[in-house]
């Protein structure tokens, strides 16, 4: 690996870094607008024209709030349990394609950090690993609700793990390759994989909002019956790392949704550029979908009214796997007919 | 940094968080330890080229069996004063049963040591790569990989039977 090419990935990670951070602050924000929006009401518009600064100001406020720790609380791993959440939301961003090759400086540069071989089984690794951070912090707090919202967040994120893995193969077979650019390159124009595969969207889509521990699923934050769930004892800045990875994660499952379903960053008409012109114009493409998807998981939170447990038990294991396997089953026949196999 | 370098590394990281899977008096930590044990060998497995191997490793084992370790732990709230008291007898035979293991790990590792060659011995560059093992699982190895499926499904028809039982009886 030459020095041009660390710096390159280098300077990717960071900005990386600093977009996802900036637009799971501005989500939130977006959030308060559209459910005020939707409720009829104004929203928050003290903190600068049309309430711009809102974040920042929340954010201030998270840093400048007593941190406080339990006393019978584990104390190292209730610190560690916010830092793994953040980790996990995170990464995954580092294998997302997130527009075609950029031409700076006489360099063709790659947007996507690492081209795993294996990309969508690297998201699924990193979603495994998330119920980690909610697991511990919940665990180490030491309080009743708070293992409750643990152990309602892993049994479900478990559950919608299998749908989740099921409904994604279907992809995999369409396009011969784990590899999540093979998969954008694969839908190339308007060739999405939404027109082939739209019930395996709709279980994907649904099982992401689980997994996400969004509403109508969010049962381990519950407050009418949990309080604050499983961070009810974090206070601070650990506590605005729990409220901040979910929306980093949002943004991430989201930008994922978009590869896998949407096209990633490719637009009908795309062959008629080139060069700079067309990365930026993928990634304008790219944005706007992601923008989309998250629009339509707020809308779906502020409309839709939560789920009791067993329903959501019955809704993962009695409708959502046999669906998904019965959809793969169909897929792998289609794509064994079409490649003359039977 | 060489190769060896890393493994050496990457070997030492694996047994020490092993070891403080079995040291740590808090089984909470222990899984946590043995969680941080499976990234390491998880590693391991990528230094070797296997990517595949790797990520299916980090899915299940530290993704998904663990957590059910978890799971079963934090419901347990085991702590000092629950421990039961262990006896002369619980000593003696757990130091028998530790001591063969121990003997077996042994002769295990003089064979490595007649007839490994090298620290690392790094396969063919692809042949951890999903489309080689898939080939090899669906051509040289089929029929276990069959057999194996086999004993999942009969793993799984089980684990439901078993789950279901208290209901038959009430039927």
């Amino acid at each position: 690996m030459d020095t041009a090419m660390l710096i390159e990935k280098s300077a990717l990670v960071l900005l990386l870094f600093l977009i996802s951070l900036g637009v799971a602050a501005y989500q939130t924000y977006f959030e308060r607008k559209l459910a005020a929006w939707i409720q009829d009401r104004v929203g928050p518009d003290r903190a600068g024209p049309f309430g711009i600064l809102q974040p920042i100001a929340d954010g201030t406020k998270m840093f400048l709030k007593e941190d406080f720790i339990p006393a019978k609380a584990d104390k190292w791993l209730f610190i560690i349990g916010p830092g793994i959440s953040m980790f996990t939301a995170l990464i995954t961003s580092s294998v997302i394609p997130w527009g075609t090759n950029l031409n700076l400086f006489g360099r063709d540069i790659s947007l996507q950090v690492a081209d795993f071989n294996i990309g969508i089984l690297f998201v699924f690794g990193v979603v495994s690993i998330g119920v980690y951070g909610i697991m511990i912090g919940g665990w180490a707090s030491n309080n009743k609700y708070s293992l409750y919202g643990a152990i309602r967040a892993s049994s479900q994120m478990i559950s919608y793990e299998l749908a989740m893995g099921i409904s994604a193969i279907t992809i995999v077979m369409l396009t011969g390759s784990l590899s999540l650019n093979d998969i954008v390159k694969s839908q190339h124009g308007m060739n999405w994989n939404i027109f082939y595969q739209p019930l395996a969207f709709f279980i994907f889509f649904i099982t992401s909002l689980a997994e996400l521990n969004r509403a109508p699923f969010d049962l381990p934050e519950c407050e009418s019956e949990l309080i604050g769930g499983y961070h009810t004892e974090y206070s601070s800045m650990k506590l605005g790392l729990y409220l901040f990875s979910e929306y980093t994660s949002m943004f991430v499952s989201s930008a994922i949704m978009a590869v896998m379903f949407f096209g990633g960053y490719n637009v009908p008409g795309m062959d008629a550029f080139s060069g700079n012109i067309l990365a930026i114009l993928s990634i304008a493409a790219f944005a706007l979908k992601i923008f989309l998807i998250i629009f339509v998981i707020m809308w779906i939170r502020w409309t839709i009214p939560r789920f009791r447990f067993d329903q959501l038990m019955h809704l993962g294991w009695k409708v959502l796997i046999p669906v998904a396997i019965v959809n793969m089953l169909i897929t792998g026949l289609v794509v064994a007919w079409n490649q003359g196999w039977m | 940094m060489s190769l060896q370098m890393i493994s050496v590394i990457l070997g030492s990281l694996t047994i020490a968080s092993g070891l403080m899977v079995v040291l740590s008096k808090h089984p909470i930590r222990s899984v946590i330890y043995l969680v941080i044990t499976f990234f390491f060998i998880s590693a391991m497995y990528i230094l070797m080229n296997a990517q595949f191997l790797a990520i299916v490793n980090m899915i299940v084992y530290a993704g998904a069996i663990m957590v059910l370790f978890l799971f079963v732990l934090m419901l347990l709230n085991l702590n000092k004063e629950m421990e039961p008291e262990t006896t002369r007898m619980s000593l003696f035979t757990a130091v028998i049963a530790g001591g063969t293991l121990f003997l077996v790990m042994i002769t295990a590792l003089r064979d490595t040591f007649q007839y490994g060659k090298g620290y690392v011995q790094v396969p063919v560059q692809d042949a951890g790569l999903v489309e080689q093992l898939g080939k090899l699982l669906f051509s040289k190895y089929l029929v276990p990989f069959e057999i194996s499926s086999i004993l999942f499904i009969a793993a799984m028809v089980g684990a439901v039977l078993l789950a279901k039982r208290e209901k038959q009886i009430i039927d």
